[in-house]
């Protein structure tokens, strides 16, 4: 309490002299229940271009509140926002606007608008920091802007079924935007992409969304680095897009029958690297994609580290670790257009007699198993069964169903190792 | 029900100390030693035990007990010239080897868990690893012992023996392949879950598939299992099924031994 009220005094001593001394320039305006300002609307409509608004702790439910001036907002004590489970919470209408230490609470699920807890509609250089977004429809909904940043938020929903929840960072039509450090929990996607350039996505963590982890389509030349992906419904999907690159991102656990590290589909010239997937349904599932690189990952305890679907071709993966997976690749197809090389088999039983550290006989990550799934789901019953093994041994020494052209021809006979090797 | 007793308990003693089965007991514990000390993660060495459990139990106990039955013909004999009762004389026997074989395999996969798991996590998935591993152990001692019973031939016997678990081990995972190839155009979720339900290996591993809920990987399929086996009636139909599996021979034998003519 008496900390409170003395970084209260303090904050108003620093706050007032600021005041005097930086008049020239901007204003600086406090919302507060005990100030003459009572309501932020209150505070946007005197302020001018350049202004600073301080909002103080206290509860604010105003409705829908425009920013339709360059200013900053800047909550001092977790000030709550809350918009009622009715409509809108923040419009930002207004280029150069920086949000940042809030709560905001409860903007309205609607089937027909996208109400978010701060909407960002044609701007630039906007800054949205640090706050914390509860249950809100959509968290934050950028629409046709660009240069803007995200970074430091908390972002938690209230899981309810896919048709009425919200993405926790939806962008539509946006260029440059960064995306750091953000939390996502219990949305619908937690971070959503839709003809968006440039954008950089890093170090994030995803955890607990109804669908996607992170989902993007005909968004090209963007970049994900270091983000956590956990527990989503669906993991990650990437669609229709160009010259992505990922790397050292983590896709862990996202388990379930419709489960997927990383869902590829019509994706070309990409490059997917130093990643790490465990305990995915689904490591990699690779459809319609060409010229990929994927090297250097890890593919650790998975159901299948890759399913690789005939119609991707060029495909290339290099120097990746397969440990423990049930499947390590498996495709629909006795033809193969895609190349893999120098990878690290936990399965590989070869040996290496002139030990350049790759095995001499070429090793086949298609089990003869994969190829009867991937024709007869049903069969899958069958796993860890005796009789599935004896199957596998024989056609692992003459390949009849399995896709010829789809070996490893230099296995590692070591794995990698991240710190000596990468 | 004395008589049955006195029986059980000297069998029990004489089954303990026969050196397969502290062989067994042995071999168990190093492999658990060597998947529980060495593998990071508990749930890896169930699975990598349930693997060993439903290749290894079924067939040690069907060569064991039809041996042990064999080569205790001249006691059986000795017991008969007796005025004693002869269901309780076999059921003595079976459960007198059954009983131990359970217990040494049991103890052979508790004590390292007990010295070397981590943290003691997934208890339930130990708990459940050792009900599994001990039905399976009554279920092929009870064949071993029907075949024993009605085959005089010890050779002829063990080879029947051999035939069974290759039957229920390998060839009949086959015929489930052949059945889902030939039928593939039906909905064949129901036949699986019946087919692998009558099957007790299969049985074992499904149930151990779906509590590791590696069901995931089955799309439809596993949902369907998950929904059949999760369910109270899956639990019992599986039990009702592994009982059936242990009753049956059982009591086929039962009635050859009381007819037999030694």
């Amino acid at each position: 309490m008496w900390i409170k009220i003395f970084k209260r005094t303090l904050l108003t001593i620093i706050i007032s002299s600021l005041c005097f001394t930086s008049n020239l320039f901007s204003n600086e305006i406090i919302v507060s229940e005990k100030s003459p300002i009572k309501s932020i609307n209150h505070a946007i409509q005197i302020a001018e271009a350049g202004d600073k608004i301080f909002i103080k702790s206290g509860y604010y439910a105003e409705g829908n509140i425009i920013v339709d001036k360059q200013i900053t907002i800047i909550g001092t004590d977790d000030p709550v926002i809350d918009g009622k489970d009715d409509g809108e919470i923040f419009t930002v209408t207004a280029d150069n606007v920086q949000i940042s230490g809030l709560v905001i609470k409860n903007s309205g699920t609607s089937y027909l608008k996208e109400n978010a807890g701060i909407r960002l509609e044609e701007v630039s250089n906007c800054r949205i920091s640090n706050n914390k977004f509860v249950n809100n429809f959509f968290a934050i909904y950028l629409a046709k802007s660009s240069s803007c940043e995200i970074s430091n938020n908390y972002i938690v929903g209230v899981k309810k079924r896919e048709s009425n929840s919200g993405n926790g960072i939806h962008l539509w039509y946006c260029r440059d935007v960064s995306i750091n450090n953000n939390t996502i929990l219990n949305h619908r996607d937690g971070i959503y992409f839709e003809f968006v350039r440039n954008g950089r996505i890093r170090n994030n963590y995803s955890e607990g969304n109804l669908r996607y982890g992170l989902h993007f389509m005909f968004s090209d030349s963007c970049e994900y680095r270091e983000n956590t992906f956990e527990n989503n419904g669906a993991g990650v999907a990437v669609m229709y897009t160009k010259n992505v690159l990922m790397e050292k991102n983590y896709f862990r656990h996202n388990w379930g029958t419709a489960s997927y590290g990383i869902l590829l589909k019509d994706i070309s010239d990409s490059k997917i690297s130093f990643n790490q997937f465990e305990e995915n349904t689904v490591g990699i599932f690779i459809e319609g994609c060409s010229r990929i690189l994927v090297q250097k990952n890890d593919f650790r305890k998975n159901g299948w580290a890759i399913k690789l679907m005939a119609n991707s071709m060029g495909n290339i993966f290099n120097e990746n670790n397969f440990i423990a997976n049930s499947f390590d690749v498996s495709t629909n197809s006795k033809q193969n257009f895609n190349t893999f090389e120098k990878n690290y088999w936990s399965s590989y039983s070869g040996y290496d007699l002139n030990k350049d550290g790759y095995g001499d006989v070429p090793f086949r990550p298609v089990t003869m198993f994969s190829m009867i799934v991937e024709k007869q789901p049903t069969s899958l019953i069958l796993l860890n069964g005796l009789f599935i093994k004896l199957l596998d041994v024989a056609e692992s020494i003459i390949p009849a169903l399995t896709p010829e052209a789809l070996t490893d021809s230099k296995p590692r006979m070591r794995m990698i190792n991240e710190k000596s090797d990468f | 029900m004395k008589l049955m007793n006195k029986i059980l308990r000297y069998e029990i003693h004489n089954t303990i100390r026969n050196k397969w089965v502290i062989i067994y007991a042995f071999f168990f514990f190093f492999v658990g030693y060597a998947l529980f000390a060495f593998s990071g993660d508990v749930n890896k060495a169930y699975i990598s035990l349930m693997n060993i459990v439903l290749i290894i139990i079924p067939i040690v106990s069907l060569i064991f007990g039809s041996i042990y039955l064999y080569n205790s013909r001249e006691f059986v004999e000795m017991m008969l010239s007796q005025p004693i009762d002869r269901k309780s004389l076999f059921l003595g026997i079976y459960f007198g080897t059954t009983i131990p074989l359970s217990l040494s395999w049991a103890a052979g996969i508790f004590i390292p868990y007990l010295l070397f798991a981590k943290n003691y996590q997934q208890f339930d998935g130990l708990i459940m690893l050792i009900i599994i591993g001990t039905a399976l152990s009554f279920v092929f001692t009870a064949i071993a012992f029907l075949i024993s019973i009605r085959q005089d031939d010890k050779a002829k016997g063990l080879g029947f023996s051999l035939m069974i678990w290759l039957l229920l081990a390998v060839i009949y995972d086959g015929l489930i392949l052949l059945v889902v190839y030939f039928f593939e155009d039906y909905p064949l979720e129901k036949v699986m879950i019946g087919l692998s339900i009558t099957n007790p290996i299969d049985l074992a591993r499904i149930i151990f598939l779906i509590k590791f809920n590696i069901s995931a990987l089955m799309g439809y399929t596993g949902a369907v299992f998950q929904n059949f086996f999760g369910s109270m009636l899956g639990i019992f139909i599986s039990i009702f099924f592994l009982l059936i599996w242990i009753v049956v021979p059982i009591f086929l034998s039962t009635k050859s031994f009381s007819k037999k003519d030694f």
